[in-house]
């Protein structure tokens, strides 16, 4: 058997998360590039996954594959194996996370002067545990082919994301320190239960899935690929009804991770409370498993189910654009703002997956990885503008642009990729999901279009109110970013320049997979609906 | 089988080794009580009662590695007790549960010593009225009751008997004998005794009536089949009366008092393991009794119980299926709902873990209800990953103490994860294993549990169940909120140091929740090879 290279890729923050933990309270320095040090080794196990990728034409779907026994009592396989979206997926992740360590580097610092109530209390190394935590649960969740090792992990990374959303938050702030404190764990606890009820829905799913393919197949099974293959060669045809359920109870779980409207409130609580790097791992790494998800399950598993689901789940994309965008506009706070714009962004997503055109299921998936590197630039920015004033208040803000000019480029750039400015990545992605959703249905496809024109206003007023106009007071003496906050921004900004002029190394490695799904759901784009030659003849 | 054989006089003296063990050391025991000198006795019991335990375990190791489990099961004991996969399985737990427990009941670090003597959790003198002049001169004296010891290996004993017994009247015995020194003990708390004797008071009453209602449904059954052994009444419910006994056929077979006796059979045993409508008495004594007895009780117990629920229902009762699974499906959703519902409103630590149980009742008998070899080694992994999270909680409970005792209000535990982010720590273990989160036993469990049920059809149960969790959650939730994200409280408790006892307990305890959670294969086999009852 050949080196598992997802495993490792897996195991390498695993490792650093407990390595790191273990570090004495004092040496907290020693932590903080411990953990530095094993994001960069699994940035660069992650790397070797996608230089490993063959993206060739009639490549497996599922490469580097992975198959060890595990519960076979419960028919459960460690099964790991990546599609062109996991890759890219896995990447996403491991890219962010140094980043997301450099910017909350001291984040997580006891207060100055304040006697820690025990000596082996270690909140900063905790803090850079947890991340790495988090990101091995998620790597695992993109790379597992097995539906019950998906969910195990799907939910057992609530639990150190819990502990980050609760345990850790900004300095100060208007209600003080305690009723701070009592905001933060309301929307910890939110966070895990609205997930943790979801993740349960889906347990009951998992289960209904184990009982429906032991009805038809000689036994039952949790392996995505056996599933897949029977499907295509007949051997596994769901009745109607069981189907339907069985989507359901997996899309519940996936839209309540997405967020999607209705299910989307514990969102901007989870990501207002957090500090920046946190609020950032949220929307940009762990929801992704739920767009993700229901790509690779939801449509993989139950293509009826789906496309009965549609109208409606197309609605809900809808709701999300638009309502997340207005709610956007409306907010005083700078974390919330960007928190209801994910969730507009998530609708996009969501539309995306669901036109069902290859154009739709590329767009998604780029949209995936684009929105995640638009909001880390905006939201780490965001982070040291308030680490630096200490509110989170749009109101308390002012001119910055004159006292801090780095800052406010940065901080525009974010904007402006976060607005889907042509030029920058989440461009082509808000693009490609446009032209998908004209294809299929031109009235969602106007409707869409509105999202564009409402976050231009909710980005640019932001911008406006903060960063322009005379200097607040309080705010003369603003100190400019640092440079290690510029090395943490600046190669993210480059990224999203990047990947709008040039998408195509990514689209290179998500389009076979891409195709993939397009043959499970079984559908083919669209025609044209005005004839070629017509439109040659009339010029 | 033929009846002739049963009369065999023989004992199978091997095969019943793991209960004989315990019973000798507990009458052992008593012996020490009345002949050791005081200063001694202490070290004789613990160790008596450790090697007892150890040397059952190993009875039913040997038992089970030589085919009992599954090939040689028999009926031994004239046909009063079963050597089979479930008994053996449940004894194997009861018994290192049993012996856990001494640990936990040896702690004697906890307490501030008394006049130079350490002392453990147990009352001084119990039958000295509480805050009466005996009761200053036994603490002066610094007393202790090592009676513990011998109550507990009873306990254990009528425990191994109760899930093995193939005959009404060697059940009703086994309740007894686990009873009686239960209710002893739960009156034994060093603090606070009037509470700890009220839940005596409670736990007897209601046990007593829940008694009654068992014998009065043996009598029942008796009446119906002329037989008080599980097979023969089990062939008279299968409509085969005069194959048995022609003599008697005229007088067997009346539906109506099977259905009574069974009827009330059942809710004797429910009331045991604490199922709504019968867990009234679970949130009192829990809270009342000492820590380590609850922490016993809540774990050794259930497991006895369901034992004896699953016998009964699927050797004596099987015929009688389409009566008694309506039954058990409402039982088990209103445990799981009442349960996790109430628990939201609880403020004392131990109460909450109370009604917890019976939220875990009503997942274990979802996995009773599928009647399949599934269901029935789904149900005993779960009992034996529960036993071990609920004994390693309520040892953490022992550990977090103030002036007055223990600190079971959850307002004092706030920020105990700033103070002791170990303990704490291990404490959330538990609580996400009780809330059933992947890579923990409790999930392995309740997966188990739900995937029988499921396979046979009871995906309404599943649903239920799986929002049930969700509720119950929300306040496992809601205690590692307190501990970690409030602001520690500056009179608020400390967490004592322990002994190694106490300390391996906990430990122990971490170690199989996590174990059974990432790699619970080798359990599932052994569960599912322990899956057949003996007929």
């Amino acid at each position: 058997m050949s080196f598992p290279l997802l495993t490792a890729t897996a195991v390498a923050p695993a490792l650093g998360a407990v390595v790191t933990a273990a570090v004495p309270a004092a040496r907290r320095t020693t932590a903080k590039w411990l953990a530095f040090g094993f994001s960069l080794l699994t940035l660069a196990l992650a790397a070797a996954v996608v230089l490993r990728f063959d993206t060739a034409p009639g490549a497996d779907r599922f490469q580097l594959t992975e198959s060890r026994s595990w519960i076979p009592d419960f028919g459960v396989r460690y099964e790991l194996g990546v599609d062109g979206i996991g890759v890219a997926m896995i990447a996403l992740t491991a890219v962010l996370i140094p980043f997301l360590i450099g910017a909350g580097w001291n984040d997580a610092d006891p207060v100055e002067g304040e006697a820690p109530a025990n000596r082996r209390w270690r909140p900063t190394q905790g803090f850079f545990a947890l991340i790495l935590m988090v990101e091995a649960m998620v790597i695992l969740s993109f790379a597992a082919t097995d539906v019950f090792l998906f969910y195990i992990f799907f939910e057992a990374m609530l639990i150190p994301m819990y502990f980050l959303i609760g345990g850790f938050g900004d300095r100060a702030g208007e209600q003080g320190e305690e009723g701070q404190a009592r905001q933060r764990s309301y929307a910890a606890v939110k966070f895990l239960l609205y997930n943790l009820a979801g993740g349960l829905v889906m347990l009951a799913a998992v289960i209904g899935l184990y009982v429906a393919t032991a009805d038809q197949l000689p036994e039952g099974t949790f392996s995505l690929q056996a599933i897949l293959e029977a499907r295509q060669s007949g051997e596994l045809d769901f009745a109607a009804d069981t189907e339907r359920w069985l989507f359901l109870g997996f899309f519940l779980a996936f839209a309540v991770k997405a967020p999607l409207w209705p299910l989307h409130t514990w969102l901007p609580n989870a990501m207002g409370e957090s500090t920046a790097p946190v609020a950032v791992l949220i929307t940009a790494v762990v929801d992704k498993v739920g767009t993700f998800a229901m790509l690779r399950f939801c449509l993989g598993m139950f293509p009826e189910a789906s496309e009965w689901a549609t109208p409606v789940v197309v609605g809900l994309a809808l709701v999300s654009i638009i309502y997340g965008a207005l709610l956007a506009i409306g907010q005083r706070d700078m974390k919330r703002l960007i928190a209801y714009a994910s969730i507009s962004h998530f609708g996009f997503i969501v539309l995306g997956v669901f036109a069902m055109t290859s154009q739709g299921h590329g767009g998604a998936t780029l949209y995936m990885i684009n929105h995640g590197i638009a909001t880390a630039a905006l939201m780490l920015v965001a982070g040291f503008l308030i680490a630096r004033r200490g509110s989170r208040l749009i109101a308390d803000y002012g001119g910055v642009q004159k006292t801090a000019p780095v800052l406010a480029g940065t901080f525009l750039i974010g904007g402006l990729a976060t607005l889907s400015l042509p030029g920058t990545g989440p461009f082509v992605s808000e693009f490609l999901v446009l032209v998908s959703a004209f294809s299929r249905w031109q009235a969602v496809g106007i409707i869409a279009c509105t999202g564009i024109v409402l976050a231009a206003l909710y980005v640019l007023l932001l911008y406006q109110r903060t960063m322009t106009g005379p200097v607040k007071a309080g705010l003369e003496k603003l100190p400019d970013l640092r440079v290690r906050e510029i090395a943490v921004v600046a190669p993210l900004i480059v990224l999203l320049v990047f990947l709008g002029v040039y998408p195509k190394p990514l689209t290179e490695i998500l389009d076979p997979a891409v195709e993939h799904t397009m043959s499970d759901v079984d559908r083919t784009d669209p025609q044209p609906q005005h004839d070629v030659s017509e439109v040659e003849a009339a010029e | 089988m033929n009846p002739g054989e049963l009369q065999a006089p023989d004992i199978e003296w091997s095969a019943l080794s793991p209960s004989l063990i315990v019973f000798t050391a507990a009458v052992l025991g008593v012996l020490v009580e009345a002949f050791v000198p005081r200063r001694s006795r202490y070290v004789a019991e613990v160790v008596l009662s450790a090697l007892a335990l150890a040397g059952a375990f190993a009875a039913v190791v040997v038992l089970a590695s030589g085919g009992h489990a599954t090939s040689e099961a028999q009926i031994a004991g004239m046909g009063s007790l079963a050597v089979d996969g479930p008994a053996l399985f449940l004894q194997g737990v009861i018994v290192l549960v049993g012996l856990v427990s001494v640990f936990l009941f040896a702690e004697r670090r906890l307490e501030p010593a008394a006049h130079g003597a350490a002392v453990d959790s147990f009352a001084a003198q119990p039958a000295a009225v509480p805050g009466g002049q005996a009761e200053q001169e036994a603490v002066r004296a610094g007393h202790t009751t090592t009676e513990i010891f011998p109550l507990l290996l009873f306990a254990v004993g009528g425990m191994l008997l109760f899930p093995a017994a193939n005959d009404l009247l060697v059940l009703f015995i086994a309740l007894e004998v686990l009873s009686l020194p239960l209710y002893l003990l739960c009156a034994l708390a060093r603090r606070r005794r009037l509470l700890s004797q009220e839940a005596a008071v409670k736990y007897f009453l209601l046990g007593a009536f829940a008694s009654a209602f068992l014998l009065f449904g043996i009598a029942m059954l008796y009446g119906y089949a002329g037989s008080l052994s599980y097979a023969r009444i089990g062939d008279v419910v299968r409509g085969e009366p005069s194959a048995l006994d022609p003599g008697l056929a005229g007088t067997m077979g009346n539906d109506a008092l099977l259905l009574i006796g069974g009827a009330m059979i059942l809710v004797g045993l429910l009331f045991k393991v604490g199922a709504v409508p019968f867990h009234m008495w679970t949130p009192d004594v829990y809270q009342g009794a000492p820590t380590p007895v609850t922490g016993f009780m809540a774990a050794a117990t259930k497991v006895a119980a369901f034992g004896a629920i699953l016998r009964l229902l699927y050797v004596v009762l099987p015929g009688l299926r389409w009566d008694w699974e309506p039954v058990l499906w409402g039982v088990a959703i209103a445990s799981m709902v009442a349960g996790a519902v109430i628990a939201i409103t609880q403020t004392d630590v131990k109460r909450l873990l109370a009604y917890s149980s019976i939220a875990h009742a009503g997942f274990i008998l979802s996995g009773v209800v599928a009647v399949s070899e599934d269901g029935v080694s789904s149900v005993l992994f779960y009992l034996g990953a529960y036993s071990f999270v609920t004994l390693g909680a309520f040892a953490v409970v022992t550990l977090v103490r103030d002036a007055g005792g223990e600190a079971t209000h959850l307002s004092k535990w706030a920020g105990l994860g700033r103070r002791s982010p170990l303990l704490a720590s291990v404490f959330a273990l538990f609580l996400l294993a009780f809330a059933g989160i992947p890579l923990t036993s409790g999930f392995a469990g309740k997966f188990a549990v739900f995937r029988a049920a499921a396979d046979a059809g009871a995906m309404g149960l599943v649903i239920v169940g799986v929002i049930a969790s969700a509720i119950a959650a929300f306040f496992y939730v809601r205690v590692i909120v307190l501990m970690f994200f409030s602001e520690p409280k500056a009179e608020g408790p400390s967490v004592v140091i322990p002994s190694p006892l106490t300390m391996s307990v906990v430990a122990l305890a971490a170690a199989v929740t996590v174990v059974l959670g990432v790699a619970p294969q080798y359990f599932l086999d052994l569960a599912s090879q322990a899956g057949v009852f003996v007929r």
